[in-house]
């Protein structure tokens, strides 16, 4: 017996979410599929010890895009939105940004971040346009295409001479050089440096981190929010907008293969052997597993293939959850700012030394890390009195030598507690349980192919029409009728729904079309 | 490894020295790192032994892979645009393939050995490629060339003279079939392939057997005017038998730079061997939507009037080339054995349909004077040497 709908979405990602609510909003019958028992995937709230609970995957929210909020007609929950970032300081003189004011830099770099962030958040303005836009094919003549093209050029255009020169110079440069040529003060040049490359596997020296560090202010210029109830919440809250847009969402049903006849898909099969018919199948998985594992190389040409099995996609970050039985001490921070966001990344030169094991598949002994306490302010996620320590730790890359056994993930744990002591002296006595996940762990748990927060490294050649790959960049496979509608396709990854949304939008325009 | 332990120079084939022994010419030329002869010791008599008797040519420097595994057949399946699951074990498939544009990478020969177990010749090395499309696939793929001698044993008394040689059976085995016979002790394969357009088999062993089989062979022809030849007899006979050779008729389409300058199957006159009704292979969303729209170019054979070959000509819908060219010849020659004036070339479409005439172009030099001279072709469809024997089985004494 098999069931026929519209169309099928694999896995129940925000994306996912997003992508099948749009569908059916304009009249289809959606069935999507999740292989976890609840839906989210890496953007889910769960216990993880006796009476604490965690965002399991990611935890800020700094691009959630207002379009999607307003087409599905949101009501994201927060327990603390534009949160300041505290980028801590081992002398205890820590640094306060947000947006575009920073406190306790050294002399000047107030000024200079002022500007900085004023000539950043232009360019990211730019790029944030084409975000909720199907990227443009190149090499065609659709006038679409080119329409979208001549756009991109006019606007950089218009950003002036001068500043045209300094976003082309930009865009592929690294972090590095642009923040050691403009501050002074070691931890304001750290932090930057440390949000340039969050999620990835680069390094503050690689090409292209102002890129990645356009990529996060894009969102709302840096505006970093943290959802009531953890991560978990902005899904469910997805999960239920969809059910009332008439999806119809079934969990614990993993997708064995998406079924492909004469070039064309017909519909998918689950691990237990359950077959769903659609000529639209629109897959939240990464672009590797739905292209290489769900559809398989025997359905695809080779110079694509080609293309897919050479994408980089491996992850080089870990997350780190304590229980504690109090907040520990930070010396030079006051009582109140521990809802706040912490950073530590002392200098651009930690950063990059925590990065160097990272190539020769080795992990940092001294991690670099992104520290909030989501029970400050959610008194749910913990029991009274108690709290949680929610950390993304890097680096420690996918490709570990050796492989994560239990001694390596334990290493990298005690790195990681090592680092924060130096801040909070009194951590370790506070532990009453921990977890790690590694991006192995991120990819057996979330079904992510080398457990990479952005389904795909985000670097300039997996970026816009390039992304995940040419061939594949307008969320339409060479597959007739399969889609891709997750962080692997543009324009990636963080919890922002718009490659969901503009993937909907791209497979009703082209109904429309055809 | 040091640079100096790297081999230096030309690579020489297991039957280098057999053929230096009737050499008088020196005339050797590079064909995939080894040295192959233009000629051996007269160019006309080596042609007219290919065609009136047995020429023989060493294609050992020929690129030679072994495919084999679980995934073989749907691996070849997919690389080349014909349906290869109609290719049984003891016959030879000859294919085309193509990049995802559709566009002609080579063109080679695939001799099914054994069940699953496959060799890719071509005159090209395509082992990136090859690689690339064994993603997704449980196969194994070995470049062999070095490991396996061969010679084209190719002319109307080549059954004659393996059957003297006591190869029993010979006159069974069809036009791209292929089969094994001991030869002292190892395992020789004869396929009845070639590169002329008429009868003649292709000889397959190891090199530490070449030698041997080369005397073996030459004892048995000697009352047959056998004669080993280089490479201007057979590349005459290759133009005689309208095939298409790849840097002179197509480039492979990764070896171009500019757009436009790869060719299609279609293009090439090798629609017949696309199947379209294949689910997938590299290339057949681009040929479908070709076979849909319309090609740009066509490949066109043509006999020309006259008998100035029309070498690199352009190709005009008039006599009075008072319009664009429409194309250009890419393979010409003087055919002694038709005695036609012959070409292969690429034209625009909607020219070149069978049947029509177009007019080439022809420069020729007199006496340091240059000549120009406007001649009128003709389309044909069939190449222009193809004598009954060639697909005659058996195919007899002669």
């Amino acid at each position: 017996m098999t069931d026929k709908f519209d169309a099928i979405v694999v896995g129940g990602g925000h994306n996912g979410l997003v992508c099948s609510a749009l569908l059916a909003r304009s009249g289809k019958q959606v069935l999507l599929l999740e292989a976890n028992e609840q839906v989210g995937g890496a953007a889910v709230t769960r216990e993880f010890a006796d009476g604490y609970s965690v965002s399991a995957c990611a935890h800020l929210l700094y691009n959630l895009q207002p379009s999607v909020i307003k087409d599905l007609k949101l009501n994201p929950v927060l327990a603390s939105e534009d949160m300041t970032t505290i980028a801590l300081d081992d002398d205890g003189e820590h640094v306060r940004i947000k947006g575009d004011k920073v406190t306790g830099a050294k002399d000047g770099d107030a000024e200079n971040y002022k500007a900085f962030y004023k000539r950043m958040t232009r360019f990211s303005d730019l790029l944030k346009t084409y975000f909720n836009k199907t990227p443009p094919r190149l090499g065609t003549k659709d006038f679409k295409d080119l329409a979208t093209l001549a756009q991109l050029g006019f606007d950089v255009r218009r950003l002036g001479k001068e500043e045209m020169r300094a976003f082309l110079r930009l865009i592929g440069m690294n972090i590095h050089d642009e923040v050691v040529e403009r501050f002074g003060c070691p931890v304001l040049k750290g932090a930057i440096s440390f949000d340039a490359v969050l999620g990835t596997h680069l390094g503050p020296r690689s090409p292209n981190t102002i890129m990645t560090y356009l990529y996060r202010l894009a969102g709302d210029h840096g505006r970093i929010a943290s959802p009531k109830g953890g991560m978990g919440s902005v899904s469910d809250e997805l999960a239920r907008a969809a059910r009332d847009a008439g999806v119809t969402i079934r969990t614990g049903m993993p997708v064995k293969r998406i079924i492909v006849g004469n070039g064309r898909v017909t519909g998918v099969e689950t691990e237990g052997g359950e077959r769903f018919d659609s000529l639209t199948v629109v897959s939240n998985a990464d672009p590797k597993r739905t292209m290489m594992t769900l559809v398989g190389a025997r359905h695809m040409e080779t110079g694509f293939t080609r293309r897919i099995h050479h994408m980089r996609a491996s992850g080089n970050t870990a997350k780190l959850h304590l229980a504690l039985d109090g907040l520990p001490d930070i010396p030079g921070m006051d009582k109140k700012e521990y809802g706040e966001r912490i950073v530590i990344a002392p200098t651009e030169d930690y950063v990059e030394r925590a990065f160097n094991p990272a190539k020769y598949g080795e992990s940092s002994p001294e991690p670099v890390l992104e520290v909030t306490f989501p029970s400050f302010r959610d008194e749910s996620l913990a029991p009274t009195g108690k709290h949680v320590l929610s950390a993304v730790v890097q680096y420690a890359p996918y490709e570990r030598k050796g492989g994560w056994t239990n001694e390596a993930r334990a290493e990298f744990e005690s790195a990681a507690i090592r680092v924060l002591e130096k801040y909070m002296p009194d951590i370790a006595q506070r532990i009453t349980a921990s977890e790690l996940l590694t991006p192995a762990d991120i990819e057996r748990e979330f079904h992510i192919t080398g457990g990479h927060w952005h389904h795909g490294e985000l670097t300039l050649d997996q970026f816009l029409f390039t992304r995940p790959v040419y061939g594949a960049a307008q969320y339409r496979t060479p597959v007739d009728g399969l889609y891709l509608c997750g962080a692997g396709a543009h324009p990636g990854g963080g919890v922002s729904g718009a490659a969901g949304r503009n993937a909907a939008r791209a497979i009703l325009s082209r109904e429309k079309a055809a | 490894m040091s640079v100096f332990e790297v081999p230096q120079g030309r690579l020489t084939t297991p039957f280098y020295e057999r053929m230096k022994a009737v050499d008088t010419l020196n005339t050797w030329h590079e064909w995939k790192g080894y040295t192959t002869p233009d000629e051996l010791y007269c160019g006309e008599t080596e042609y007219f032994a290919l065609r009136n008797t047995t020429g023989v040519f060493d294609i050992t420097p020929m690129t030679k892979y072994r495919i084999t595994g679980p995934d073989s057949l749907a691996y070849i399946d997919r690389l080349v645009t014909r349906d290869m699951s109609k290719i049984k074990p003891g016959r030879v498939a000859y294919a085309v393939w193509c990049d995802d544009r559709g566009q002609v990478i080579d063109d080679g020969t695939i001799f099914h050995l054994r069940e699953g177990e496959y060799r890719l010749c071509s005159q090209e090395r395509h082992m990136a490629w090859l690689t690339a499309a064994a993603i997704g696939f449980d196969v194994s793929i070995v470049d062999e060339t070095a490991d396996v001698a061969a010679l084209a044993v190719q002319g109307p008394t080549t059954w004659s003279i393996l059957n003297n040689m006591g190869l029993e059976g010979l006159e069974e085995l069809k036009p791209f079939g292929l089969t094994h016979f001991d030869f002292e002790g190892t395992e020789l394969m004869v396929s009845r392939t070639g590169f002329t357009g008429d009868l003649g088999y292709e000889l397959w062993m190891a090199p530490e057997k070449a030698e041997a089989l080369w005397d073996a062979l030459f004892d048995a022809g000697k009352d047959y005017a056998m004669r080993a030849i280089g490479v201007h007899a057979l590349e005459l006979a290759r133009v005689e038998a309208g095939y298409l050779a790849a840097y002179v008729d197509f480039l492979p389409a990764n070896a171009t730079v500019r757009t436009g300058r790869t060719r299609s199957p279609l293009e090439l006159g090798l629609g017949w061997l696309v199947d379209l009704k294949k689910p997938n292979f590299n290339g057949r969303r681009a040929l479908a939507e070709e076979k849909r729209k319309g090609s740009t170019w066509r490949l066109v054979k043509l006999d020309i009037e006259g008998n100035k070959v029309a070498h690199s000509s352009y190709i005009f819908s008039d006599a009075k080339a008072s319009k664009k060219a429409i194309g250009f010849v890419t393979s010409a020659v003087w055919s002694p054995v038709c005695k036609q004036n012959v070409a292969i070339g690429s034209v625009r479409t909607p020219h070149g349909e069978v049947g029509s005439n177009v007019w080439v172009e022809v420069y020729y030099q007199r006496e340091m004077h240059w000549n120009r001279e406007m001649a009128k072709a003709t389309v044909v469809d069939k190449p222009f040497w193809f004598p009954p024997r060639r697909s005659a089985t058996p195919p007899g004494p002669f």
